[in-house]
């Protein structure tokens, strides 16, 4: 269990969540000329690391805002939360090992 | 190794029982092996046994993190079945069940599959339309399934919420007889007992840290206990694949890793005699021998290494069985677990070799690991034998990809938690 911070609502349960993936993917450009090893590597492929993930998740039970989640897949520790359109840095990973 | 057989009981019997030697050696790794398997868990451990035993290899180690059977073989509900859709996955999960049904003779070692049918209910008429098409695929990939009403499901499963006020009514069901559930610290144990016997050695608390790769080929790992040799390396650590492949260089593959519950009551007298699955929700529930019902439902929903569930889903869980079978509405929750799962990105899991010459691959199980134990050790064990993909894991090849030949049994697209 965690609260995740909405930019807007505050800190929430988590169970007002859902979950939404990978939020280092970038729609790739140029899609006049679709460049098939970019889109493979975009719908499929993922780092799935064993530390600090940045990824999505919108407020379904609140103000259904997308938010990004700077979170530790291996602790679950929560590092900071922004809007959707403003960056956010994950903390340096240390060996999660 | 002293084989375990009537016999050997009864000789035993006049020494007071004492002539039994452990179930396996503990050796120190050596400076190299033709063949080493990441992964001391049932698909490393099954490697290990079909390589040894069935492919007369030798010279073999299996290296695992902590202890045998310590991950996933040993974290779900124990279903074994064989009732897919798709050509690919009902070929290879029927392979796998065939295996099932002599592998206590296979492995010496009573691995306690109990074939007591899985029943997959249906709630409305298209659901039990769409599982007739499902049923009558697998007669013809010649595997057994019945499709029952709602008096033939009743008949067999009383317990179920038959009353008026039902939310999801049992139409009816499908139903796979020779499916069941098996013990599933005995099956690492017995691939693990069988192995050894097969001159492999099992390698336990000994982590891998790195890979060597010369020239695009694996020549050996780095391990917690020193540096290894190998000619060859298969890779069986799901649930953690995306961490140790990209050691190897094998960057972004089409997994994300996520937390899978299970739970167990106190034990009770024989109540549930099927493996059930409930069609209007996610939920799962048979009975151990021991007694205690064992169940189970969704994923906890996000990316997580974290072998610990959430109590949210718990609660959703016991909800979606309380609508299924309302009379376990009383019973104890005893204990619950979780694992991490290898969620590919079309639900099947991937078999085969790697762009890195002498490493093979054998991960994204899903859901689906246990019952494929057997069979993915099988074609594994192939697979790395003869550096070429048997014709039942050839499909499961990490390229389909990007060529576009997925496996997608629920039709669920590119979304590794919808699987």
């Amino acid at each position: 269990m965690f609260v995740i911070r909405c930019p807007y609502c505050g800190d929430r349960d988590m169970v007002e969540f859902t979950y939404g993936g990978d939020a280092s993917k970038k729609h790739p450009d140029n899609i006049e000329e679709p460049d098939q090893a970019v889109w493979q590597a975009h719908v499929y492929e993922r780092d799935n690391p064993r530390g600090w993930h940045l990824e999505w998740w919108q407020h379904t039970s609140g103000c259904r805002s997308w938010v990004k989640v700077a979170r530790n897949t291996l602790t679950h520790e929560i590092a900071g939360t922004a809007a959707a359109d403003e960056p956010l840095a994950l903390p340096v990973s240390e060996d999660a090992s | 190794m002293t084989r375990y057989s009537v016999w050997n009981l009864i000789k035993g019997g006049l020494t007071g029982q004492r002539h039994w030697s452990r179930a396996w050696r503990d050796p120190d790794p050596k400076p190299s092996y033709d063949i080493i398997i990441i992964g001391g868990g049932g698909h490393g451990l099954a490697t290990a046994h079909y390589l040894s035993k069935h492919h007369g290899l030798r010279n073999i180690a299996v290296l695992e993190k902590g202890w045998l059977g310590g991950g996933n073989v040993g974290r779900n509900t124990t279903i074994v079945r064989s009732n897919y859709l798709l050509d690919a996955n009902s070929q290879f999960y029927e392979k796998s069940l065939k295996l099932w049904e002599g592998l206590s003779q296979d492995l010496n070692y009573n691995v306690m599959f109990s074939q007591r049918s899985v029943i997959n209910l249906a709630h409305s008429k298209p659901q039990l339309d769409s599982y007739a098409r499902r049923g009558n695929a697998m007669r013809l990939n010649g595997i057994d399934s019945e499709l029952l009403d709602r008096e033939e499901v009743r008949k067999l499963v009383p317990l179920l919420d038959f009353s008026e006020n039902a939310r999801f009514p049992v139409y009816g069901g499908l139903m796979q007889p020779r499916g069941g559930s098996a013990r599933h610290d005995a099956v690492a144990w017995g691939f693990a007992r069988s192995a050894d016997a097969h001159g492999v050695d099992l390698i336990q608390n000994c982590e891998v840290t790195g890979f060597k790769i010369e020239n695009g080929a694996v020549t050996g790992v780095e391990t917690t206990r020193g540096s290894i040799g190998a000619k060859k390396v298969g890779l069986a650590v799901a649930g953690s694949t995306s961490h140790v492949a990209a050691m190897a260089g094998l960057n972004r593959l089409p997994i994300e890793s996520h937390k899978l519950q299970a739970m167990v009551s106190e034990g009770l007298k024989p109540l549930v005699h099927q493996v059930i699955t409930y069609g209007a929700g996610h939920f799962y529930i048979s009975q151990s021998d021991k007694g205690g019902l064992v169940f189970g439902g969704d994923l906890d929903g996000y990316n997580s290494y974290a072998q610990r569930g959430n109590m949210p889903l718990i609660e959703h869980v016991a909800a979606v069985g309380m609508a299924m079978m309302p009379a376990i509405g009383r019973i104890r929750l005893l204990r619950h677990w979780s694992g991490i799962m290898d969620m590919s990105m079309d639900g099947s899991p991937i078999i085969g070799k790697t762009p890195i010459k002498g490493l093979y691959l054998n991960a994204g199980w899903c859901y689906g690991g246990f019952k494929a134990t057997p069979g993915s050790g099988w074609c594994f064990a192939h697979t790395i034998a003869n550096d070429e993909p048997h014709a039942l894991n050839e499909r499961f090849a990490l390229n389909r990809f990007a060529t576009g030949h997925l496996i997608d049994e629920r039709g669920a697209g590119p979304i590794p938690g919808a699987h």
